[in-house]
């Protein structure tokens, strides 16, 4: 467990900020005690300090995991969240879109999000919008980006993509083995 | 709209449909023959019939007075009143049926009654002239659900009779249809006649009466006399004498048909029964030589549990004059064994566990898999809503239990379980309903600092964190890196966010960390209690397997106590569970525990299982020991299963510094003994896989063949050789190392736990003393169970199937460490020295 380098922490706030927003800063100040952002062999953690101590116990090698999970780095510095972050995303999220329950199986097998398949979207959000996946019965299953602006979906032909699929609940199942 | 359809209704109005629906009426065509006329005048001949009738019937009534006056204490018990009357006209008849030509012709015109005319008829028509009389048919009819061709016919006769009995002339008039009617039937039947009346005369039994009918018609008798006299009795009746038609209905008549055959079928079954009681009474234990080269199919086998369990149950009573009990116990084993495909080992283990009624029932109940069970994440769901959910997708559930307010049972589902939306987003988790139980007796609070020590996959370590409500410190660790992975997906899945996953040797645990406030201890065992999951524990657990358990278990246990602070205001609790039905892996280790640390046994908090063992063969336990708990697939319907409570009441150790120090190394070398084995083999594979490979080639050769006994004496000699050494290799692999070695502890430890649980460090010269014997003895009688398997091996064709793993399971399990033993080396370059450590750890 180390800390984030400033470069790394910026990239994550920024990353961050692309799906929830201003609500950033709720997740850095809490209520219930204080909670950080800790990287381990590239993954950072987002975890409360007082887990956190209690965890430095354990070696480098025998330390699996701490907290939440939120993404990996790259060996390029890119940022990539995993699904595990979802649980934190989905809260704070500012721009949502729902799926149809006829589509959610698609969704939940890695597919983009096609303008049949849409439900809902919130309005006014921007064309690479990151935005969160619901099933309509308000279910997270994942996140993407925007392909299209709301607006644009509004008037796009049923077949068109209007959210990239990033990460869905499904990989816990499909990428379990790569995720941790 | 409305208007479209009257148009169309209009149009198919019509004349044509109409009379589509119903035919025209038809009517009866006019009879040719001027039927009034003819009513009215009878022909000569005929009016001197009816006179010499009138006459005749009233010296009839005459005679029958006198009968009456005669007989009326007879008949009595017979029938009712108006029985004999119609008897005795019937008793009549022949007298004067001889007379008449007409009645041939009868019959058949009745059947045209309404248009039809004869002479016959006509006359017929003027005797029953009332209109009452024809009402009286028409009712009669519908009562009298007579389907019997001759019934029909006689139907009116039989209302006649009635109506006989109202008037004189009436009876006089029915009597004389009557006659002509029975001679229309049969003329045969007037020596019937003449015999039933002797028969009323003499009042002979009814059967004889019967008997007397069915010879003279020919017809109905040759069939059944004896069982179905009822039967024709009625059929018969039915013509000459209306007793039974007119007192009984068909179902009377079939209830005693039905009361007739069933005393029949109940003596046959009872002479049935007597038989097989006969046979089993004498049950034949064979010779210990005696079946070896008889083919036995399943059902034989069967038969001889069920009749060796019969034997044992009362073994005053059944057994074999000079057999003992032990060579029935044998017997029963091997055929329990050869049944149900377990090594003889492990039955033996079980044999002594469950009393015989139980054992039958849990090894059944270990051939059929549990019912799947989930458990909602209280932390994202309610179970009301999951229930809800997974209904909607067409999961038929029901709730777990009363002990459990988040357990659901899956009856079944269209969906796949594992990989519904609700799954993935963390809603439930599929886990036995045995597993929730520790986790229950654990109960943790919130904001504890909780230690689940060997966690993967995650169920357990996740419903202590649902329990605490993400509140508090859940330590989940495992110390196989592959399972890890399961147990974060898992913790991630279900969002729980306040544990740390570690990969640590468990049984370091209290270097690293200690002051826990209560830990979960599902120790890793065989796994006996969990067959139905995983029958391949069926064949190849052995004693040394168990062995290497509860060692590792006794120590990982020690750890678990000296992690937990006694001070904690909230806890000091251990639970120790296990999946193992075994007292070695259970009541053992914690008795070993109740003796090294200051910990007592505590009630669980579930009101449901059976109590511990106190004393198990020449074991004698803790008495607390009862308050631990054991869950059996025959009782409670889940897997096989352990769990005990301890609470920790002291930090300090009551053993000294160095008896501590010496156990650990007793313990510590007893599972570096166990291990070096497991590598050993792993290491002799390149030389004992030519073999494996051979006897596998074989057995695929065989396996073709279909379990024929194709295997030539030679083949099967060779192929028992190879076995034997194998298996003696293996065991001298496990035994031989600690001897070979200087130090003698090592010996010591292998061998104490399995000879006597109680003398520890303090004799240890008596135990050194002991385990040498033990070791030398234990060597001898190692190999025969393995010789007995391939002599198993060699006869039963199912059998050899399911062995397979016995001999496949272990190598591969060795190179799969190592495998991973190699990947941990490759991802880590930089770091050798932990796997080095490790590695000498072993050492």
């Amino acid at each position: 467990m180390k800390r984030l380098t400033d470069e790394r922490t910026k990239i994550l706030f920024e990353k961050l900020a692309k799906y929830i927003g201003p609500n950033v800063q709720q997740l850095i100040d809490r209520p219930d005690g204080t909670y950080c952002f800790r990287e381990h062999r590239d993954r950072i953690y987002y975890v409360s300090e007082r887990i956190l101590k209690l965890s430095e116990c354990f070696g480098y090698k025998q330390l699996v995991c701490v907290g939440t999970c939120f993404g990996k780095f790259s060996k390029t510095n890119k940022l990539k969240f995993h699904i595990t972050a979802l649980y934190y995303l989905a809260p704070y999220a500012q721009y949502k879109i729902w799926v149809k329950p006829s589509y959610e199986q698609q969704f939940l097998y890695g597919n983009h999000i096609p303008k049949s398949g849409l439900g809902r979207i919130t309005e006014n959000a921007g064309q690479y919008q990151g935005v969160i996946v619901f099933s309509m019965s308000d279910l997270a299953l994942g996140f993407g980006v925007l392909a299209r602006s709301t607006t644009e979906c509004k008037t796009a032909d049923p077949l068109t993509t209007v959210c990239f699929h990033q990460s869905d609940i499904g990989e816990y199942i499909r990428a379990e083995d790569s995720l941790f | 709209m409305g208007r479209k359809a009257e148009y169309s209704e209009k149009q198919k109005k019509g004349p044509g449909r109409k009379a589509r629906k119903q035919g025209p009426p038809k009517f009866p065509k006019k009879s040719f023959a001027p039927l009034d006329d003819e009513d009215k005048k009878l022909s000569h001949r005929q009016k001197q019939r009816v006179a010499k009738r009138d006459q005749k019937k009233i010296v009839q009534k005459a005679k029958l007075k006198e009968k009456r006056a005669q007989q009326p204490r007879r008949r009595k018990p017979y029938n009712s009143d108006s029985e004999p009357e119609e008897e005795e006209q019937q008793v009549e008849q022949p007298a004067e049926s001889s007379d008449e030509e007409v009645p041939q012709l009868v019959p058949v015109q009745k059947k045209q009654k309404s248009n039809g005319y004869s002479d016959d008829n006509n006359d017929w028509l003027t005797l029953k002239s009332g209109k009452q009389q024809k009402k009286s048919v028409k009712s009669k009819e519908i009562e009298l659900e007579e389907e019997d061709d001759e019934v029909s016919e006689n139907e009116i006769e039989a209302n006649s009779d009635e109506e006989a009995e109202e008037g004189d002339e009436d009876v006089n008039e029915s009597l004389e249809e009557e006659e002509e009617e029975f001679m229309d039937d049969d003329n045969d039947a007037q020596i019937g006649k003449l015999d039933d009346l002797f028969d009323d005369d003499e009042l002979i039994s009814e059967p004889d009466q019967d008997q007397a009918i069915d010879s003279e018609n020919g017809q109905e008798s040759d069939e059944d006399d004896v069982d179905d006299d009822d039967d024709d009795d009625d059929d018969d009746d039915d013509d000459d004498d209306d007793d039974d038609g007119e007192n009984k209905l068909p179902i009377e008549r079939a209830n005693k048909k039905l009361k007739k055959r069933q005393e029949k079928d109940a003596i046959l079954s009872r002479e049935e029964m007597q038989m097989s009681v006969d046979q089993s009474e004498v049950f034949h234990l064979p010779e210990s030589g005696e079946d070896a080269d008889k083919e036995l199919s399943l059902q034989d086998v069967q038969q001889r549990i069920k009749d060796i369990t019969q034997v044992l149950s009362d073994f005053g009573k059944f057994r074999e004059e000079g057999r003992s009990r032990s060579e029935y116990v044998d017997q029963l084993r091997q055929d329990l064994c050869l049944y149900y495909s377990y090594n003889e080992f492990l039955m033996s283990k079980l044999m002594d566990i469950f009393k015989l009624s139980d054992l039958l029932e849990y090894l059944e109940a270990s051939e059929i898999a549990r019912p799947l069970t989930i458990r909602t994440n209280s932390l994202k769901t309610r179970r009301r809503d999951l229930a809800g959910a997974l209904i909607n997708r067409g999961v038929n559930l029901d709730p777990l239990g009363k002990w459990t307010n988040v357990g659901l049972v899956i009856f079944n589902s269209t969906v796949p379980l594992g990989a519904t939306p609700e799954y993935l987003a963390g809603h439930y988790m599929i886990q036995g309903a045995s597993s929730m139980l520790p986790v229950i007796a654990l109960a943790p609070q919130e904001k504890e600092r909780v230690l689940d020590m060997c966690s993967a996959p995650g169920g357990k370590g996740s419903h202590i964190a649902a329990v605490m409500k993400n509140t508090g410190v859940l330590f989940a660790n495992d110390a196989n890196r592959d399972r890890i992975k399961a147990v974060v997906a898992n913790f991630h899945r279900l969002g729980i966010v306040n544990a740390v996953v570690s990969c640590e040797d468990a049984t370091k645990f209290r270097n690293i960390m200690t002051g826990f406030d209560r830990v979960l201890l599902d120790a890793p065992c065989t796994g006996t209690g969990v067959v139905s999951k995983d029958p391949s524990v069926k064949t190849t657990k052995s004693e040394i397997d168990v062995q290497r358990c509860y060692n590792l278990q006794r120590k990982l246990l020690l750890t678990a106590i000296d992690c937990v602070d006694a001070k904690s205001s909230t806890g000091g609790y251990i639970v120790y569970s296990t999946c193992s039905v075994l007292p070695e892996e259970n009541e053992w280790v914690i008795d070993y525990a109740l003796k090294k640390r200051n910990v007592k046994l505590v009630p669980l908090g579930i009101d449901f299982g059976e109590p511990g063992f106190t004393k198990f063969r020449q074991h004698r336990y803790h008495p607390s020991l009862n308050l631990s708990k054991r869950f059996y697939p025959h009782t409670n319907n889940m897997d096989g299963f352990y769990v005990a409570k301890l609470k920790k009441f002291s930090n300090t150790i009551p053993i000294t510094k160095e008896q501590q120090e010496a156990d650990e190394k007793q313990l510590d070398e007893a599972i570096a003994a166990d291990q070096p084995e497991a590598k050993t083999t792993t290491d002799k594979d390149a030389g004992g896989e030519e073999a494996i490979a051979t006897d596998a080639a074989t057995r695929k050769a065989k396996g073709k063949r279909a379990g024929k006994p194709t295997l030539t004496d030679v083949e099967q000699d060779l192929k028992k050789k190879k076995l034997e050494q194998s298996k003696t290799k293996y065991v001298a692999n496990v035994f031989e190392k600690p001897i070979k070695v200087p130090k003698k502890p090592k010996v010591e430890q292998i061998v104490p736990p399995t000879q006597e649980p109680k003398e520890n460090g303090k004799k240890k010269e008596k135990v050194q003393k002991n385990g040498h014997q033990a070791s030398s003895s234990n060597l001898k009688p190692e190999p025969k169970p393995a010789a007995k398997l391939t002599k198993k091996l060699s006869e039963a064709k199912r059998v050899d199937l399911d062995e397979v793993p016995l001999l496949e399971g272990k190598p591969i399990k060795g190179q799969k460490q190592l495998k991973t033993k190699s990947k941990q080396l490759g991802q880590l370059k930089k770091s050798k020295k932990p796997t080095d450590k490790k590695q000498r750890f072993k050492k």
